[in-house]
């Protein structure tokens, strides 16, 4: 087990990637950050409090999307997923979208996801935020434009991703799994 | 999370968790439904028949745009006009129409049982549209679901069912349902149309509908089933009306607002009076949208099983 990010570490994290956000789409009054259920929204609920609180962005749309009805591994995943809430209750038509989710890695998930935000509308431009990007381990071709931290790391090892609200730390762990 | 069933036959075999189960996947579609795509994915490789070997409007349509708001592909076989006509058999039916790649089907028959028949021969979910008097497991789901939505846990819950309870496959869903749920359910009608021994399942009996409207939180309506009976059990429509029919005059004389409910078809004018079933206290359209969203969740819990079997 190896640390990757520890609790001091995460926070700088996560406030460059907020302010690259900002330097990205400037006033984001066109822009909306819609983080991926389950895992994603501890991220997307960080950033936006940042934004609003200590950036005094206003306008800023936030929403959440469940993608398990997107899932192409409908028929062979082992147990069935429980569906979260979408709560998007503003037209995307026209914005930039940032989706954002915890661990980007085989690229399955965020391809769901947009298929998933195509069914609100047509955003101007869409863009991914994650926390940790488990390079070359893609099944499609998909980048992060926001990337907290890129690691390498093989397809058997996993990355755990600890939030202090409901881990009581903040802290991500690469597992070897024998 | 999953179901504990293979098909859906009868609330009777479900757990009260998968009750659960439905409810909260449900909730997760009827938001869908208010999207302006109101259409997800999941099904896309599934191909569903609705087997209708008895008329319906509602149930029918219900499921065939759940199926579609799923993706699913479907097929329509109503047995007037096919060649159950000709004499082919129920389990020749459905097995020439699964050898041609369906994986689940949903179906309605005027025989009681027919669903748990046919399951014991095919390999395909199978999900009960309405078997004869026996149950209409989804009816049931998206009734309870829609008395959740107005008045929360049904624990403790006070559910009078109205009307000709001997041959609803309606009233007996909704008692498993609702049991299963920890309501408290009454029926009532008169004394030829409930059967003997109804309170065996634990439910009470009266035989006057305003001491049920007076005792409980929802009135689920239900039709006489003239079609059902080959013998007569009342002497007139009329007198059906003027004794067990439900008007504006009854509820307003109560000293609370009930909610009153009614699976569809309705005989206005019979067992409930326009001025009710129009009212607002009637959730009967609410019911119908319910429908929908209930059933998707029935099809994509179910769909989700056939690799696992």
């Amino acid at each position: 087990m190896k640390t990757i990010l520890n609790s001091h570490q995460f926070g700088i994290v996560i406030e460059r990637l907020a302010h690259q956000l900002v330097e990205n789409n400037l006033a984001l009054d066109n822009t909306a950050i819609i983080g991926i259920q389950p895992r994603g929204i501890a991220l997307s609920n960080r950033i936006f409090d940042y934004l609003t609180k200590h950036l005094k962005i206003k306008n800023l749309s936030y929403g959440k999307l469940d993608i398990t009805f997107y899932r192409d591994d409908f028929n062979t995943s082992e147990e069935m997923r429980v569906p979260n809430a979408t709560e998007i209750d503003f037209s995307i038509e026209g914005k930039t979208v940032v989706l954002i989710d915890d661990v980007l890695f085989t690229g399955r998930t965020i391809r769901s996801a947009m298929d998933a935000i195509l069914d609100f509308g047509r955003p101007a431009k869409v863009e991914l935020m994650v926390l940790i990007d488990r390079r070359f381990s893609r099944q499609l071709p998909i980048q992060a434009d926001y990337v907290g931290r890129s690691i390498d790391s093989i397809i058997s090892q996993k990355v755990k991703v600890k939030w202090a609200e409901q881990d009581k730390k903040d802290e991500v762990l690469l597992i070897d799994n024998e | 999370m999953s179901l504990s069933v293979k098909h859906l036959l009868g609330i009777k075999d479900l757990q009260p968790q998968d009750i659960e189960t439905i409810f909260r996947t449900a909730d997760n579609f009827k938001e869908i439904l208010k999207r302006s795509i109101k259409k997800v994915p999941t099904l896309r490789d599934t191909t569903i028949v609705n087997l209708f070997y008895e008329n319906s409007t509602r149930t029918r349509i219900s499921f065939e745009l759940a199926e579609k708001r799923l993706s699913a592909d479907t097929i329509n076989f109503t047995a007037s006009g096919s060649s159950v006509s000709k004499g082919e058999t129920l389990i020749d039916t459905a097995k020439n129409i699964l050898a041609m790649k369906v994986d689940m089907v949903v179906m309605r028959h005027s025989a009681s049982g027919a669903p748990h028949f046919l399951s014991k021969y095919i390999d395909a979910a199978i999900i009960n549209a309405g078997d004869g008097t026996n149950e209409h497991p989804t009816q049931a789901l998206l009734d309870a679901y829609s008395m959740r939505e107005q008045l929360g846990d049904l624990k403790n819950k006070k559910i009078a069912i109205i009307g000709d309870i001997m041959h609803s496959r309606v009233a007996l869903s909704n008692i498993y349902c609702l049991q299963k749920l920890g309501a408290k359910v009454l029926v009532a009608g008169p004394p030829t149309l409930i059967p003997k021994h109804i309170k065996a399942l634990g439910v009470d009996v009266t035989y006057h509908v305003q001491e049920a409207l007076e005792w409980c939180d929802v009135a689920n309506v239900l039709r006489i089933q003239l079609e059902r009976q080959n013998m007569p059990l009342f002497s007139s429509l009329r007198e059906y009306s003027l004794y067990y029919g439900i008007n504006k005059k009854m509820l307003d004389s109560l000293q609370k607002k009930i909610i009153v409910m009614h699976p569809g078809p309705i005989n206005r004018g019979v067992e409930i009076n326009s001025d009710v079933a129009d009212s607002e206290q009637s959730i009967i359209l609410d019911q119908v949208e319910n429908g929908v969203a209930t059933r998707m969740a029935v099809l994509y819990l179910l769909a989700g099983k056939k690799d696992l079997e």
